[in-house]
């Protein structure tokens, strides 16, 4: 077995020993719930577009709480020393808790295939656009948790790296749809809003998988990975 | 000391943190099977070295090789061949004691076997079967010393570098990992370290004395107590006149210098050096009798290791 996959599974059933996580389960889904009952109406398009779009609302706030502690925690705790003095390089562990945490994300988004199920029932629902839908929540929940990861690598506290991981993705998924829908905004400025991780994302949801929008992320995603492996190599600079 | 055996070479060893140097220019060698001990107080280097020689930082300058790696350039090979016990023992608290060592074991890449029989000696051998389905957690310090003793002996490296393995222990708990550590040796090569002298008394082989980021000296703890500069002296105390008894022992064979070290009360208590190679407690305890002085006691004090700790870390503060 790969390092990387004995230290995802570790990550990921550490989640299941956290107050926190569960939390953030229960939240998710009542939110959802409620979102989906708004949409479950006679009359209205068998689809889950608009339950899709609150989802990276809320993975905006989620995502901070659930990575918080990832790198920070061994800081603190000291036990990075335990797991960097065994024969395991710095992208292994990154990597690791990389899938280990979105491994648990994919166990808060699982619960919510029961109202596909529901679409079944008394309607007839566009599978592929779900799927999209599907997809594009799962990249999105990797960028963040990049960034989530990212920040964790940073401190040695986990309130610290939750606010800042919070903050940059507020500014990169929120701020540029707000800001966008002034239509005084045009030329450059309206390209840099237009990059905005909600307007990337809206595609998807709508059941368009376009290859830019897969580029963007995936690219992304692995920026924030990349620098959190340095961040990591970093104590054998100083 | 043949270099062939030698498992730990550290040559001119360096560490400087921003403009405080750490690590000043160590060098020495660990041979096979030793326990060495590196002995020094708090914020001496102790903890930076090892995490040198673990790989967990770069050494500014100098360099090491364990096992026959180079800390640098083999940082992988090293890691694979020792177990360490870092400091403050840190370990993943909602863990379970079997569930933590069987990630470490497959962290460490250890076949299933292999792994299973050696989980089986090191819950054994640390005494941790009737705690292994508890969370790490709950337990108390002295088992999670145990617990990362354990996981430092799991993947059974021949060299082990373990850092104040017996801090936060109780007597007990001390006594059995002194001697735990002690049977391990010769199978695995030791390097630990402790600011508590009586530690190395009894569990190394070899100290090396680390002050101020220096060596300052090293041997055997034997070799270490006759280079002191204090060599053993008698303690006489007896009931008489200070001065007198002062001259009269001062005249008997053997005796190099008399100092009186307490003389309030009744009884003076006579601090007695000798010459290299004389035992003068019989003749000194001759004299204070015919002179009729009422002898309470006579007794041989050896200079510990903590006044020849004393003494070179006090020397490297006035060398500053």
């Amino acid at each position: 077995m790969s390092t990387t996959v004995v230290i995802a599974k570790r990550e990921l059933s550490s989640f299941f020993y956290s107050p926190i996580a569960y939390v953030a389960i229960t939240l998710f889904l009542l939110i959802c719930g409620f979102l989906f009952r708004n949409d479950f109406v006679p009359g209205q398009p068998v689809s889950m577009r608009t339950l899709f779009e609150w989802m990276v609302w809320l993975l905006v706030f989620i995502v901070p709480i659930l990575s918080m502690g990832l790198l920070a925690q061994e800081w603190a705790s000291g036990t990075i020393e335990t797991m960097m003095t065994a024969p395991v390089n710095e992208t292994a562990v990154v990597l690791g808790k990389f899938f280990g945490a979105l491994g648990f994300l994919v166990v808060l988004l699982a619960p919510t295939l029961v109202y596909l199920g529901m679409l079944a029932i008394y309607g007839r629902p566009d599978y592929a656009t779900i799927f999209s839908g599907y997809l594009g929540v799962l990249l999105v929940a990797g960028l963040f948790m990049a960034v989530g990861i990212f920040c964790s690598s940073l401190t040695r506290s986990q309130v610290v790296s939750a606010v800042a991981a919070a903050t940059i993705l507020f500014v990169i998924t929120i701020l540029p749809w707000w800001i966008g829908s002034s239509t005084a905004i045009v030329g450059f400025w309206r390209n840099v809003i237009e990059q905005g991780v909600f307007n990337r994302y809206v595609d998807f949801s709508k059941g368009v998988i376009d290859t830019g929008n897969l580029i963007f992320f995936l690219v992304a995603t692995a920026v924030f990975l990349f620098l959190t492996v340095k961040v990591l190599e970093s104590r054998r600079w100083k | 000391m043949s270099s062939g055996t030698s498992v730990i070479e550290v040559s001119e060893l360096t560490k400087v943190y921003g403009q405080t140097l750490a690590v000043d220019r160590v060098s020495f060698t660990v041979q096979k099977g030793d326990i060495v001990g590196f002995l020094g107080p708090n914020g001496a280097g102790k903890s930076t070295t090892l995490k040198m020689l673990t790989c967990y930082l770069p050494a500014t300058d100098g360099g090491a090789k364990v096992a026959g790696f180079d800390i640098f350039h083999q940082s992988e090979e090293v890691r694979r061949n020792i177990g360490y016990l870092p400091e403050n023992v840190p370990l993943y608290m909602e863990m379970k004691v079997r569930e933590y060592l069987t990630f470490r074991g497959q962290l460490r890449k250890m076949e299933r076997g292999m792994l299973k029989q050696r989980m089986g000696y090191v819950l054994e051998r640390c005494w941790l079967k009737n705690v292994e389905n508890k969370t790490i957690g709950h337990l108390s310090k002295g088992y999670r010393q145990r617990v990362g003793l354990a996981d430092s002996l799991l993947h059974n490296p021949p060299v082990l570098i373990l850092d104040e393995p017996t801090v936060g222990l109780d007597p007990t708990q001390i006594r059995e990992t002194r001697k735990l550590i002690k049977d391990l040796a010769g199978q695995h090569t030791v390097m630990l370290s402790t600011h508590i002298l009586p530690e190395v008394e009894a569990v190394c082989d070899r100290v090396i004395v680390i002050a101020g980021g220096k060596i300052v000296a090293q041997g055997s703890p034997d070799e270490l107590r006759a280079s002191r500069r204090m060599t053993a002296r008698v303690l006489l105390e007896c009931k008489g006149p200070a001065d007198e008894i002062e001259n009269a022992l001062t005249r008997v064979n053997g005796v190099s210098r008399v100092e009186i070290v307490n003389n309030g009360g009744a009884y003076v208590t006579a601090a007695i050096r000798s010459k290299e190679g004389f035992d003068v407690r019989e003749e000194a305890a001759r004299t204070v009798i015919q002179k009729g002085w009422a002898l309470r006691e006579v007794r041989l004090e050896h200079a510990t290791l903590e006044e020849f700790f004393v003494q070179v870390t006090a020397n490297q503060a006035v060398a500053k």
